[in-house]
């Protein structure tokens, strides 16, 4: 039997916050996709607080998990309404085709 | 409750925004009125919080520090702002942006940066950073007719989110392998080749960086500053730059200052690329927004020379550079302003000729801005 220590929930939260990562910068569809990714690396910094929060005997990052939640609530909605008005003004929110400005 | 005496001006701050979100709904064609206001309310916090210079403190278990470096920084924040709404009223009026909501989200933004400044717990710094970027994606889409300034929103949304991502991987371990998320006993529980540390410290800078547009960091730049309405740029060039790198000093000097050894040199490399970068980039510009985005980046690498050097005298010569260069800014971006011909706002650079003929004493003031953002010796842009 393996014991499930702090060592395989960092890994854990290592592994799903390189997937976010990967997601914003392989993504060539949808920005949708991309608020999915954030939200993932949010999550990825939810499992290393809670998992040192056990380890160290300290209420402290569980209280910071509370208001990295509450946080990423309120980016995801902001973000929703930047691409609905972006969406009204040009009709599709395809990531190859965000390219109005070049310099 | 006599803790509570430290924090009047965000506790002023943040009442006085929901008393104008209040009249903005109540009263009708509410802009004047409540721009007005705003600008009174930055005076009084102004005065408000140098009548409390003279008791410093750490407040709240220590997660709030209010000494003279904060107050610094409010006052520079609070006297920018003023300054960048004054001169953009007009614009904002022209492009028919003006509803009530844009003073209450520079406010808000303003509110966010006040808690950022004077935080000594990763916990508050977080939730000060997230208030005042969520402010600002508002700020640079906020001409939603615009497919420009929407699609500024959408690109700094994306980038801004992902550094906020990684700022914060960077505090979880931080948190984890010094176990506190309080300033100074991080700096305490900091052995000088702890690896986890200086993992967490690296992914900090990274978003730190982002947030004051360094190489090789910067990408966002001259995208959001061309797309956002002028008024907007104004404001992005000069007033988070302030906070961010009022931020940028603390956390090396405070948390990270045991492992100077192990930043110096990345800060060096941020530096030295941003000069190169942001005098070669600004070459080939033609739009002026975005000449002045390649210029702000130059500037924050000069800036950051101060803080790489680790020493007290440097984070100080970076300040007194912030100082001035927020006066350069505000006055380039008041002249850009101006410069308006049959009724259209004047971007591009070829547009200009022939500006000192109709408009000799703007075209001159500008010039003097910009040879003092050049450094041409006996301009303030110069010595520092």
């Amino acid at each position: 039997m393996i014991e499930i220590g702090l060592g395989h929930y960092l890994t854990l939260g290592a592994i799903i916050f390189s997937l976010g990562t990967l997601g914003i910068f392989l993504n060539r569809k949808n920005v949708i996709v991309i608020l999915m990714s954030v939200e993932l690396i949010l999550l990825a910094v939810n499992i290393n607080l809670v998992s040192f929060s056990i380890y160290l005997q300290d209420i402290t990052g569980q209280i910071f998990t509370m208001l990295i939640l509450t946080v990423a609530a309120a980016e995801a909605a902001i973000g929703l309404a930047i691409i609905v008005s972006y969406y009204r003004n040009k009709g599709s929110i395809r990531v190859e085709e965000i390219d109005e400005m070049k310099g | 409750m006599l803790d509570l005496n430290f924090i009047i001006p965000e506790i002023f701050l943040t009442l006085s925004i929901l008393v104008f979100v209040l009249i903005g709904v109540f009263v009708k064609n509410s802009f004047e009125i409540i721009y007005k206001l705003s600008l009174f309310l930055i005076f009084l916090l102004i005065v408000i919080i140098f009548s409390n210079n003279n008791e410093y403190s750490k407040i709240f278990n220590e997660s709030i520090s209010i000494d003279m470096f904060s107050i610094y920084s409010k006052i520079l924040i609070l006297i920018s702002t003023f300054f960048i709404l004054f001169i953009s009223k007009r614009y904002i009026i022209d492009i028919k942006n003006n509803k009530f909501e844009y003073p209450v989200i520079v406010l808000l933004s303003i509110l966010g940066m006040f808690i950022m400044v004077s935080s000594n717990d990763l916990i508050v710094f977080y939730l000060g950073l997230e208030l005042q970027s969520l402010a600002l994606y508002i700020l640079a889409s906020i001409d939603r007719d615009n497919i420009k300034s929407s699609e500024a929103g959408i690109k700094y949304f994306v980038l801004s989110a992902l550094s906020s991502g990684l700022l914060l991987y960077g505090c979880s371990l931080v948190y984890g392998f010094a176990g506190s998320t309080n300033f100074e006993t991080i700096s305490n529980n900091t052995q000088a080749f702890n690896v986890g540390i200086i993992f967490g410290m690296v992914f900090i800078l990274v978003g730190l960086a982002f947030k004051v547009s360094v190489v090789p960091f910067h990408m966002w730049t001259p995208d959001v500053y061309q797309g956002a309405p002028t008024s907007v740029t104004s404001f992005f060039s000069v007033v988070p730059k302030i906070a961010g790198m009022a931020i940028f000093i603390k956390f090396m000097y405070v948390p990270f200052r045991e492992i100077l050894d192990q930043w110096q040199y990345i800060l060096v490399f941020m530096s030295i690329a941003s000069m190169i970068l942001g005098a070669v980039g600004a070459m080939a510009q033609k739009n002026i927004k975005r000449l002045m985005a390649y210029s702000s980046i130059g500037h924050m690498g000069y800036a950051l020379a101060g803080i790489a050097s680790g020493t007290e005298n440097g984070f100080k010569s970076t300040l007194v550079y912030i100082s001035i260069y927020l006066v350069m800014n505000i006055g380039a971006f008041g002249c850009i302003l101006l410069m308006k011909r049959d009724g259209k706002y004047i971007e591009e650079i070829n547009q200009l000729s022939g500006v000192s003929k109709n408009h000799p004493l703007m075209s001159l003031g500008f010039l003097i801005i910009l040879f003092s953002l050049a450094g041409i010796p006996p301009l303030a842009g110069f010595f520092c």
